[in-house]
């Protein structure tokens, strides 16, 4: 009955760093092929080994999808779950391999592709629809269909710059939404817009599954990942750690995956030794220390403690307008709170040294009972991440008498505690 | 749709054939990407379309007195100001999708990573356009050769031909351009200096007769040279319309264009991961 609408076969693609920028000047070029031509420099390519400078995104990666799943990718940043996602769809060709889709393919790997600020959201309809692959009649036919999902009717004629964020999210998956592909391939999209609109796109992806069309989907979100997909892939480095029941792949991949760094002693983490998914050659973060209030290294921690985080950088002189941002996680990934350097405006324009080390303290650690994972991310200004290190340092909070009541809050009552205080008064009428 | 439309994906080796069927099922975009490409152009502009006016008006104007009065720049008999609007018309719209094919293909970056359409198109769209504009200034055209009480020949019914020769040139280099641009970026920046030069090896200010027949050959190695040598007595007939360098204008052109579309299509597919 069901039929393999996908076929991947040995796919790999593969990046060559260092050797060659990404894109060069015409100058570099006909310097390296005069240095060449006279063989005046030992070449560089001579001097590293190819496995050097080439870079697996993906190596041998092969599985079928049958027609009406819906298969969940999941893995952590740079394990080659979007270059997986642009091979599928067409926009960058593998290094070797083959795949054999039947069906129409449309894939959603950002939303509002092509949305011209200038243009009125009526017009954007038009153009973001033909960008996806959908014919002029198409559009015209679902037109009022997408409109009523994007609850804009009345800004149709406005140029899309005047909308507000959420209404510029809201009609590009709208349209995005409303494209009717056999095979539909999803890139975290839905980590857009607030938590109402998210709730109502996972509900059209519901229903997308539910037509029987074939769906790939990307995501971090492993609930999402959870209640949509038939089956579930994990992908590390390139590779398919697991496949199967998105459950026990989300349960693998949550177990399975560690931390980056190497732990020196508890709460030193080494990070000077692993791939920069940002920047192949170089590597920023190099360190992580966590220190309790006596300043020593600790990975436990009691609740409302105080805890300083130490994070050793280098090369930050080269990157004046980066940012150094520190990610509180929870065990199952999800990102609590985030701070960086640039949300508190330290460390902004001012001059860099070689090597610094930026420090974070915590008056009061505001954490239930439980384990914890700290990220790293290293971004110019608010966008462009230039080191990231997903899992850089785990810690672990126990319970303490937070409210000098002698009562324990556990991790039951969430993740967070407020440190609070009640206030009964009497009402005099 | 087809339901039994299966895509292979696999490494492309050597040359690539040109997808026209692909290219055919993509038209819409082409006419989408166009029209916009015409919408936001003036978009918050205080003198909006007057602009594809005025540029060659101003143009003419300046040249007229210049070169026309003052450096008595020989017309082969026709006044001036219509003699170099002539030339001015294929010729700005040679370097207007010059200048906005080369970034095309980088200025739609963020387009070029997130989804799948024939690169081709890129490009393409910006020599569809910018026809408007010729078009609109074309008007102007016409009322100077009232102005002037000369008369249309019959020519005239070679200008189609002209116009698709003119536009195979501009895609033909802007594929080229782009393309290259991609990687290189020093494509953008050499292009608007290459169109300032470019602009006097080609007969737009001058009549190819002023070089002297010897050399006039060598101004048709130069795709637009025949091509706007030819404009002016197919609109006005003055002489007889110089065939040979038409032809060889027209020849190279061609090879530019053929060559264009196989060069880039060779190298779309590192597009999304160099640029």
């Amino acid at each position: 009955m069901s039929k393999t609408i996908i076929e991947v076969e040995n796919l790999s693609k593969k990046y060559t760093l260092g050797e060659r920028a990404p894109y060069g000047s015409l100058r570099e070029e006909i310097m390296q092929t005069l240095a060449f031509a006279f063989k005046r420099s030992v070449s560089r390519s001579s001097r590293l080994a190819p496995d050097d400078n080439v870079f697996w995104a993906l190596k041998d990666v092969s599985f079928e999808v049958q027609e009406g799943e819906v298969l969940g990718i999941i893995g952590k940043n740079g394990a080659g779950k979007s270059t997986l996602l642009k091979i599928l769809s067409r926009i960058t060709e593998p290094s070797s391999g083959e795949i054999r889709m039947s069906g129409r393919v449309g894939s959603l790997l950002e939303v509002g592709t092509g949305f011209h600020p200038e243009l009125t959201g009526r017009e954007n309809i038009f153009l973001n629809g033909a960008l996806l692959g959908m014919s002029k009649q198409e559009i015209k036919s679902k037109f009022d269909k997408i409109v009523a999902f994007a609850e804009i009717d009345k800004f149709l004629d406005t140029p899309v710059k005047r909308y507000s964020s959420g209404m510029y999210v809201r009609l590009a998956f709208a349209v995005a939404a409303h494209l009717e592909p056999e095979i539909l391939l999803v890139d975290e999209v839905l980590a857009v817009g607030d938590a109402e609109f998210q709730k109502k796109c996972l509900g059209k992806m519901g229903d997308v599954a539910k037509d029987g069309r074939t769906v790939l989907f990307v995501s971090h979100n492993m609930a999402a990942i959870a209640n949509l997909c038939d089956r579930c892939i994990l992908l590390d480095s390139g590779q398919i750690h697991s496949a199967g029941i998105p459950n026990d792949v989300i349960n693998n991949y949550l177990c399975a995956s560690q931390q980056d760094g190497i732990q020196e002693a508890p709460g030193e983490y080494n990070l000077a030794d692993r791939k920069n998914p940002y920047l192949q050659d170089k590597l920023i973060v190099r360190k992580i220390r966590l220190l309790n209030s006596q300043g020593i290294p600790r990975d436990t921690f009691q609740m409302g403690q105080e805890m300083t985080i130490i994070v050793d950088v280098e090369g930050m002189s080269d990157y004046r307008d980066a940012w150094i941002g520190i990610i509180f996680k929870s065990r199952d990934d999800q990102w609590l709170t985030g701070i960086s350097t640039g949300m508190t405006c330290s460390h902004v324009d001012e001059p860099r040294q070689k090597r610094e080390k930026a420090i974070l303290n915590v008056p009061q650690l505001p954490f239930t009972p439980g384990s914890y994972w700290i990220g790293i991310s290293i971004t110019r200004g608010r966008s462009g991440r230039i080191d990231y290190v997903d899992r850089a340092a785990q810690f672990f909070v126990v319970e303490a008498d937070v409210y000098g009541t002698g009562y324990h809050v556990s991790a039951d009552y969430g993740v967070i505690y407020l440190n609070a205080k009640w206030e009964i008064k009497e009402v005099i009428t | 749709m087809q339901k039994n439309y299966v895509t292979v994906i696999k490494p492309s080796k050597g040359w690539i054939s040109l997808n026209v069927k692909e290219l055919w099922q993509f038209r819409e975009l082409l006419y989408f990407l166009s029209w916009r490409d015409i919408k936001v152009r003036y978009k918050q502009t205080a003198l909006g379309v007057i602009w594809s006016i005025l540029q060659p008006l101003l143009t003419m104007v300046i040249f007229s007195v210049l070169f026309g009065r003052f450096a008595k720049v020989p017309s082969d008999g026709v006044p001036y100001p219509i003699f170099v609007y002539i030339g001015l018309l294929p010729w700005q719209y040679f370097a207007a999708v010059l200048n906005q094919s080369t970034n095309s293909l980088v200025a739609g970056k963020h387009m070029i990573t997130k989804i799948y359409f024939p690169r081709l198109i890129m490009p393409a769209s910006t020599s569809i356009s910018a026809l408007l504009d010729l078009c609109i200034a074309s008007i102007i055209l016409g009322v100077m050769m009232l102005y002037y009480d000369v008369t249309v020949s019959s020519g005239i019914l070679l200008v189609p031909v002209l116009l698709v020769l003119t536009i195979v040139n501009a895609a033909g280099f802007g594929m080229w351009f782009s393309a290259l641009n991609v990687r290189y970026r020093d494509i953008q920046y050499a292009v608007p200096f290459l169109i300032q030069i470019w602009m006097f090896v080609t007969p737009v200010i001058y009549p190819s007769s002023l070089i002297g027949e010897r050399y006039a050959w060598i101004l048709s190695l130069n795709p637009m040279g025949g091509v706007i040598e030819s404009f002016r007595p197919a609109v006005l007939g003055h002489m007889p319309i110089p065939w040979i360098s038409l032809m060889i204008s027209a020849t190279i052109g061609g090879m530019v264009f053929i060559g264009g579309i196989f060069y880039f299509r060779r190298v779309e597919r590192y597009f999304a991961d160099v640029i």
